[in-house]
């Protein structure tokens, strides 16, 4: 006999509370990030012994802007995500791995945000 | 709670083995390389919004970033997250064509590691060359 709910078997999701959407999340996000890096990277090579003017008509262009913005978010979610799992493999007090987790997407959130925020400053002119 | 009146002698007992002194495998070395780089990139994404904002901004904070990055503790710095990006990227690409089945076996792995973690020093030297002299070409001293 079983004491689990219809409900809770249907979820599959066991005592963790959660499936492989971290995980898959982890992994698209990987995949995204092989363009995108190649692009940031190629880019930043393109800037040396640039002028400031000329970088930042280089992000004005909205190909240059669209670009730089998901490779900043994706980098972000990945980052956040990549992590959350070495928090949750090193730190083994509940209330210090609690707190590290919400420090850690706070970190995410104010990078992501603060560099989102200058590139429209940037873009707006 | 009051203390156990009849403490155990404390005796020397042989411990397992730890960590420290087997020798890395190279799966096991790759893959804690994996992580460190991985924090090093998102404290590097901090330069990133740093440089972004310095733009966005003007002169005033443009000047200081740059030459904050131009000292050799800046140039440390940025060749550190240039390798780490590098690093990540390629074994990234080689987690994800284990997730996908290929490149398993241990034979496999040690030899896609080794040459991962060659590569992403030539690349990465490579373009911080590249950068240099690209540099010293642009900028009469």
């Amino acid at each position: 006999m079983s004491l689990e709910t219809p409900l809770h078997r249907v979820q599959g999701l066991g005592s963790a509370h959660s499936g492989v959407k971290h995980f898959w999340r982890e992994r698209v996000t990987a995949a995204a990030l092989i363009p995108l890096s190649l692009w940031f990277v190629f880019s930043v090579l393109l800037f040396v012994g640039k002028t400031e003017s000329e970088i930042a008509a280089y992000f004005q262009h909205p190909w240059n802007a669209l670009l730089m913005a998901t490779f900043v978010i994706v980098t972000c979610v990945h980052m956040m995500l990549g992590l959350q799992v070495v928090i949750d493999d090193y730190v083994h007090h509940p209330g210090q791995r609690i707190v590290l987790l919400l420090l850690n997407r706070a970190f995410a959130w104010l990078v992501g945000g603060l560099s989102l925020v200058a590139l429209l400053r940037l873009v707006g002119g | 709670m009051a203390d156990n009146p009849q403490t155990p002698p404390v005796r020397g007992r042989p411990l397992s083995p730890h960590l420290s002194i087997y020798k890395w495998p190279v799966t096991m070395a790759t893959s804690i390389t994996h992580r460190m780089t991985g924090i090093a990139i998102s404290a590097g994404m901090v330069l990133v919004a740093w440089g972004l904002i310095a733009l966005a901004s003007g002169p005033e904070l443009y000047q200081p970033f740059t030459a904050a990055l131009a000292n050799p503790v800046g140039l440390i710095v940025l060749f550190g997250f240039l390798w780490s990006l590098t690093y990540h990227f390629l074994n990234g690409i080689r987690h994800l064509a284990w997730d996908l089945g290929y490149g398993f076996e241990v034979p496999t792995a040690n030899r896609t590691g080794v040459f991962v973690m060659a590569l992403s020093v030539l690349i990465s030297a490579g373009a911080f060359a590249y950068a240099w002299w690209m540099l010293s070409k642009s900028v009469p001293i």
